[in-house]
């Protein structure tokens, strides 16, 4: 057996539902970028389509990171760092300077690897960004709080403690917090830069059940190092080498019948 | 050969360590010594009237109510004047200069500041508000002591707002939250236990220090209220007060000399305790 | 209705509002951090400023003259100079070794028990303020340096013909040699603290290595952690001969006060804060306070360079740990 064909057994993975071929909704166009004088990605063109979890893989350095923060333009807060190209949400540029932050943020929320709860209440967490964004009154703000909270599965655990410091909580419930905290602003896309690598297994499964039920409502772009964990959420995959995309399709066929040898040689193992 | 080789080794050991331990009974002789001393000579000499007299004439009873109120006053004006600017200057460093050339020599400047002589900031208020104004006033002191505090804050603010995780500045400004929002919000919130340490560890700093106050607010026998006149303070009176012949003088100093120190080193303790509370919960 | 749905108009103009605050934040705190930056430039400028009369007056000379005398308007900085810097050599000469055997001893000698709970302590000594060691210098420590001390360094140390000179001298209690162990007592916590804190940012890999191929941890402290951290504990003592330098009220108290140069360390003297605090408040003449606020400079000068130096060295140490 070959060994494309052991880890394709060995890996539960996704069969694309075929129906209506899904919209593009974040798209990179010949996206180029640079740290100082270092060219991180080159000539990226990706498509993610909407309502879809895209995985993007890749051994350490292959840009995946980099590519996912362009998307909500994190980058900016670094002088050295700079875009070429274009990045279009639903059709508009979003690395164009006139693109304002405010309607780009609020539109492609974030979690970040490591779970970052706000010193504040898990309330006023999940409440924070709604607050800058909208003036919505008490009663409304309990009803968006507890939306966002079920959303991120943790409104069961922390209905009664609503009121005590996020610090309490475990990594876990942390994360989903953050979760939460992204959902709360009712993005398009959700940007997940592998949000359960500092966590436990358990966890971790959690999260993934969540992301399965996430993609009914949002889209969703994970960067992960675990290949196995593309493999289960994902619906489309995007192998990057070196700050190429090397290949990108439907996460079956990648972890089945990839085309590209430099895709097939780090599904195996043969590198990475 | 080589037997004899390494018994000195080992001697020279031993002798080096025990002289260590010697070095550490040394400092602490001291330590204990000078707190015995404050205690001692300040606890005979400590009574209610210290809080309810003023300061009196030579050899007739009194206390030191206009003293401490004035310290009272003049420190807390000073932290009131310091503070905001140096919880701005260190929040300056840590969040848009940190690394940059600028920042860096804004640090250098303010570690300078943080350990020149206290003397020659008394003389730079002198110069620029007492030599002005024509008269000492407790306003001038209260600059003076705000300059001694600002570096300590600014130092404080600085570190703890460089160890708040970037991650958390990136969770925040990705919710579409503006950079000043989320500065003051979210990570000076993260860094408050710090930035409060800083605060007591410079009014901690600032009660104990003379100098200044000899060339800005200097002292003033009677009760006074008013900024722009010379306020009586502990420091000052204790100068005055231990130098002096007179044995009621003299014990008042040292009454005045164990109040300021427990009030030091009171303030330390908190500061520390704190710092340490919180680095706890935090893990 | 969220920011995805308001009309675009709005986004806009919250977003540009945003900036806007998010200027003037930034503005806000580039003025303090420059404030900072312009207030030690403003310091040495207004003392110098102040002393513009007496430096027209006397020229480089004041700084090499000895005279002081407020009768005939002559005044010179040299016997002051002479006294901050000797007061400040006895000083370093008995706070380094003593810092380095209490930085050894908490890194390396003490039960770790009893680090916390010691090191705390020597830094309380540290909090103590300046004028409670004058106090105690001068009605607690004098005395008995006087009695039991002095004369015997007199009779025993100042009979040795060549550096006898320096132990002489009327064992008053007060002096040079008090002020020094004074000064001395309040610069070692400093020291010591930052010498420890250095001690431990020796890799533990390296002390391990030295220990397996058997050395004593005095050879592994002496070999290995002190030339490792060479130029950051060269930098600590600056800093405490920095705090030497400038210290006031506790020189003042137990100095002498005496305005002479003398080889004997157990005569009195004078240093440049003690003679700035003494004689500022009596001082009428502008060019005596002139006088004063010019050797208020020199002061801030020596003791710029000095800390300038020292925070030069530890940042040496600290980039070479990748900071």
């Amino acid at each position: 057996m070959n060994d494309v064909a052991r880890i394709t057994v060995a890996t539960p993975h996704r069969e694309l539902d075929t129906g209506t071929p899904a919209r593009v909704k974040l798209a990179a166009k010949n996206l180029d970028f640079y740290y100082g004088g270092f060219h991180a990605l080159k000539g990226i063109n990706l498509e993610i389509p909407e309502k879809k979890v895209t995985a993007l893989i890749g051994p350490s350095g292959c840009g995946k990171s980099t590519l996912l923060r362009i998307f909500n333009r994190i980058y900016s807060l670094y002088p050295k760092l700079e875009a070429k190209g274009e990045v279009l949400l639903d059709g508009q540029n979003i690395l164009d300077p006139k693109f304002p932050m405010n309607r780009l943020r609020s539109k492609v929320g974030m979690v970040f690897q490591k779970p970052v709860p706000f010193p504040m209440t898990i309330y006023e967490n999940v409440a924070y960004g709604i607050r800058h964004h909208e003036r919505i009154g008490k009663a409304d703000m309990d009803v968006r709080v507890e939306q966002a909270l079920r959303q991120a599965a943790l409104w069961e655990e922390a209905k009664d403690k609503l009121k005590q410091s996020a610090l309490g909580l475990s990594g876990g419930q942390q994360q989903r917090l953050c979760i939460a905290r992204a959902v709360a602003l009712r993005p398009d896309v959700i940007l997940l830069d592998e949000p359960t690598s500092a966590l436990d297994p358990i966890s971790t499964s959690k999260i993934e059940q969540l992301i399965e039920e996430l993609k009914q409502d949002y889209t969703i772009a994970i960067v992960t190092h675990n290949m196995q964990q593309a493999a289960r959420v994902s619906d489309y995959t995007a192998f990057m080498y070196l700050g190429e995309l090397i290949e990108h399709d439907a996460t079956a066929t990648i972890f089945s019948k990839p085309s590209k040898q430099q895709t097939e040689d780090y599904i195996t193992g043969r590198f990475g | 050969m080589s037997a004899s080789l390494y018994t000195w080794r080992k001697v020279k050991n031993v002798v080096a360590l025990t002289l260590s331990i010697a070095a550490a009974i040394f400092g602490l002789m001291w330590l204990v010594w000078i707190l015995w001393t404050t205690i001692t000579k300040g606890l005979g000499s400590l009574n209610l009237d210290l809080f309810t007299m003023m300061t009196p004439p030579p050899n007739e009873p009194g206390g030191l109510l206009n003293a401490i109120f004035g310290s009272v006053v003049i420190s807390l004006l000073a932290i009131v004047l310091g503070t905001p600017i140096g919880i701005a200057a260190g929040t300056y460093l840590a969040e848009y200069a940190n690394k940059h050339w600028l920042g860096e020599t804004i640090r250098f400047v303010n570690d300078i500041l943080l350990s020149a002589p206290s003397i020659v900031l008394g003389l730079f208020i002198y110069t620029v508000m007492v030599a002005q104004m024509g008269h000492w006033s407790a306003l001038a002191g209260a600059v003076a002591l705000a300059f001694i505090a600002l570096p300590v804050i600014v130092r404080t603010t600085d570190e703890m707002l460089r160890l708040v995780p970037q991650q958390m500045r990136e969770a925040a400004l990705s919710l579409g939250v503006p950079q000043w929002k989320v500065t003051t919000q979210v990570l000076l919130r993260s860094a408050l236990p710090g930035v409060v340490t800083g605060v007591l560890l410079a009014l901690a700093r600032i009660s104990g220090e003379t100098a200044p106050l000899l060339f800005t607010a200097f002292n003033n026998q009677f009760w006074s209220t008013d900024l722009m006149q010379p306020m009586a303070n502990l420091p000052m009176v204790i100068y005055q007060y231990a130098m002096s012949p007179y044995d009621s003088w003299n014990s008042l100093a040292w009454a005045g000399a164990f109040l300021v120190t427990a009030l030091v080193l009171l303030l330390s303790l908190l500061a520390r305790t704190i710092l340490l509370r919180n680095k706890v919960t935090h893990e | 209705m969220n920011t995805a749905t308001l009309p675009a108009s709005l986004v806009d103009l919250r977003t540009a509002r945003d900036a806007r605050a998010d200027r003037l934040f930034r503005w806000t705190l580039t003025a303090a951090g420059l404030f900072v930056l312009v207030s030690l430039i403003a310091a040495a400028l207004s003392m110098l400023w102040g002393g513009r009369e007496a430096l027209q007056t006397f020229g480089l000379g004041f700084f090499f003259s000895t005279e002081w005398n407020v009768g005939t308007r002559e005044f010179g900085a040299l016997v002051p100079i002479y006294g901050t810097l000797v007061s400040a050599t006895i000083a370093m000469v008995i706070a380094v070794p003593v810092s380095f055997g209490i930085a050894l001893f908490l890194t390396e000698v003490a039960p770790t028990w009893m680090r916390g709970p010691v090191g705390m302590a020597i830094e309380l000594l540290a909090g103590i303020p300046s004028i409670i060691y004058g106090m105690w210098g001068l009605f607690v420590l004098a005395p008995q340096l006087s009695e039991y001390v002095y004369p015997w360094i007199d009779e025993n140390l100042g009979q040795i013909p060549g550096i006898g000179v320096l132990f002489s001298g009327p064992p008053l209690g007060i002096g040079m040699m008090t002020a020094g162990l004074v000064l001395a007592i309040m610069v070692i916590p400093f020291v010591s603290s930052v010498m420890r804190e250095v001690f431990l940012t020796v890799p533990g890999r390296l002390k391990e290595s030295a220990y397996a191929l058997g050395s004593t941890r005095w050879e592994v402290m002496w070999d290995i952690v002190l030339p490792y951290t060479r130029s950051a504990v060269i930098g600590g003592v600056f800093l405490g001969l920095g705090r030497a330098l400038g210290e006031t009220m506790a020189v003042t108290f137990v100095i002498g006060n005496a305005y002479a140069i003398s080889a004997a360390l157990l005569e009195p003297g004078t240093s440049i804060a003690a003679t700035i605090a003494n004689e500022f408040a009596e001082a009428t003449d502008p060019l005596h306070r002139g006088s004063l606020l010019l050797l208020g400079f020199t002061l801030f000068l020596l003791t710029f360079i000095v800390l300038a130096a020292a925070r030069l060295m530890l940042r040496q140490l600290a980039k070479r740990e990748g900071n």
